[in-house]
């Protein structure tokens, strides 16, 4: 997105209920700062996430994808992001298989009680998008205004 | 070998072992050989089998599940591999089909025939590494190593995995087949070298669904692709993006349960490098989550149901390929 001809990344962050939801949540009682370029989605649990929705975030003009969760062994529902983990890995390989930028999607894995973790991973990766620029390799045109 | 698996059909229907027969017989045309069910002796002339017959029956088991009687079926290594891995998700019953394992050198794609100068093709005979091509225009001699289809080039197993009876002499396994030769190359590449070819690739899609409809681990009865909700349509794409979006989606649908049978390239009339996908994932999974080879056993756990509690990371990926 062009805001007064300076590039705004449109970045889309999953989060579990469970915890990076309410790290997020932290992180806003503590007055962290991160770019308001970031919109949450809150899904139930990160294993929640189809390889779709990510694509389906980037059709819609999302420059990066973020997925939160649990750290691995402290799923709300004890194993579900450990499937998280692989179907994400499999993701990335294929996106840059298929020659999309390296970096536009991570996972993170972001506790209840880490604000300050939520507020800084949200900071380094709107800054890794800002680098990289407007998302071109998976967008749709019809969905560009 | 055609009369061989002719002669031991109709002894087995004529028993009773078995109800009917899941074979192939002539297509439209002598180089498409189609899948059908015989369920009389005398239907079993039409019976055929030789270098065309490149389909995989497996799938095609499904619909018997629900049926009675036993279906006998001829199965090649590869369509073996599916057959257990129907197994694995309970979409056959191994006590309703008689196997009947066929060994297989490969199977002759009728474009590398075109390519060789066949046109009007009528007939295929083999003997030994030669083949014998009837056409329009008489015969002509060809080396069968030459006229195979790109997946037999590079046959991961001449081995059939499952079989109640075998004809003729099992295969083995063929670890040095080179079969993610094509996969490194393409993943030295740089970033925008393998956007350009995918874009090549892919941008032929017509999204005729063939991929899809005969890819043997594709085998919901309801697809997603399907659901007009969900955004991907029943159409020829309209933006870059949905062919990324299908092939993609396709590709993981199957991740972990794909045997690389190469059916989904076989029948793209488009001829997409599809397997590329299927393989990278293949590959990836090997690498991540030690070899695995989905439908060498029946009932084994596919990598993406399963998990451990040190996998590596996500950003493995892009440290992986850092230099890259």
């Amino acid at each position: 997105m062009q805001v007064n001809n300076e590039f705004r990344p449109k970045i889309v962050a999953f989060c579990c209920n469970w915890c990076s939801y309410a790290g997020a949540d932290l992180a806003g009682t503590n007055r962290a700062n991160y770019p308001a370029d970031v919109k949450i989605i809150r899904v139930p649990c990160s294993c929640r996430v189809n390889p779709m929705f990510i694509l389906r975030a980037f059709q819609r003009g999302a420059d990066g994808v973020i997925l939160c969760g649990c750290h691995p062994g402290d799923c709300h529902y004890t194993t579900g992001n450990y499937y998280a983990r692989r179907r994400m890995t499999m993701l990335f390989s294929m996106l840059s298989y298929l020659g999309i930028e390296k970096g536009r999607t991570r996972v993170e894995w972001v506790s209840a009680a880490e604000g300050a973790k939520f507020a800084a991973t949200m900071n380094e990766f709107v800054e890794t998008i800002t680098a990289l620029g407007e998302n071109k390799r998976l967008e749709d045109l019809r969905c560009k205004k | 070998m055609q009369e061989v698996m002719k002669k031991r059909a109709s002894e087995l229907l004529a028993d009773g072992t078995v109800v009917r027969v899941l074979g192939w017989k002539n297509g439209e045309f002598a180089y498409d050989p189609t899948p059908a069910v015989f369920q009389t002796v005398e239907s079993l002339e039409a019976f055929v089998y030789n270098d065309f017959c490149a389909s995989n029956l497996s799938k095609y088991l499904i619909k018997f599940l629900r049926q009675e009687g036993k279906t006998l079926v001829f199965l090649k290594p590869c369509d073996s591999y599916s057959f257990n891995q129907l197994l694995t998700e309970h979409r056959v019953i191994r006590e309703n089909v008689y196997i009947i394992g066929v060994p297989c050198d490969g199977k002759v794609a009728e474009d590398k025939l075109r390519e060789k100068g066949a046109e009007g093709i009528l007939g295929i005979e083999t003997e030994g590494d030669q083949i014998k091509v009837k056409t329009l225009y008489g015969d002509l001699d060809l080396n069968k190593k030459e006229c195979l289809g790109e997946r037999c080039l590079s046959c991961k197993s001449h081995q059939v995995v499952v079989f109640d009876e075998m004809l003729g002499e099992n295969g083995e396994e063929n670890p040095d087949c080179g079969r993610f030769d094509m996969v490194e190359k393409l993943e030295a590449m740089t970033p925008e070298q393998r956007f350009e070819f995918w874009r090549g690739e892919l941008s032929k899609c017509i999204r005729c669904n063939a991929c899809r409809n005969i890819c043997p681990a594709c085998s919901c009865e309801k697809c997603v692709f399907d659901n007009p909700a969900s955004g991907i349509s029943q159409k020829a794409a309209a933006d870059s993006f949905e062919e990324n979006m299908f092939h993609i989606i396709r590709a993981f649908h199957v991740a972990g349960r794909c045997t690389d049978c190469g059916e989904c390239s076989r029948v793209c009339p488009q001829h997409i490098l599809l397997h590329l996908l299927n393989r990278k994932f293949i590959k990836e999974m090997n690498e991540c989550y030690g070899e695995y080879q989905a439908g060498a056993e029946a009932g084994s756990r596919a990598p993406l149901v399963n998990f451990t509690m040190d996998d590596c990371e996500p950003s493995i990926i892009y440290t992986k390929e850092a230099g890259k």
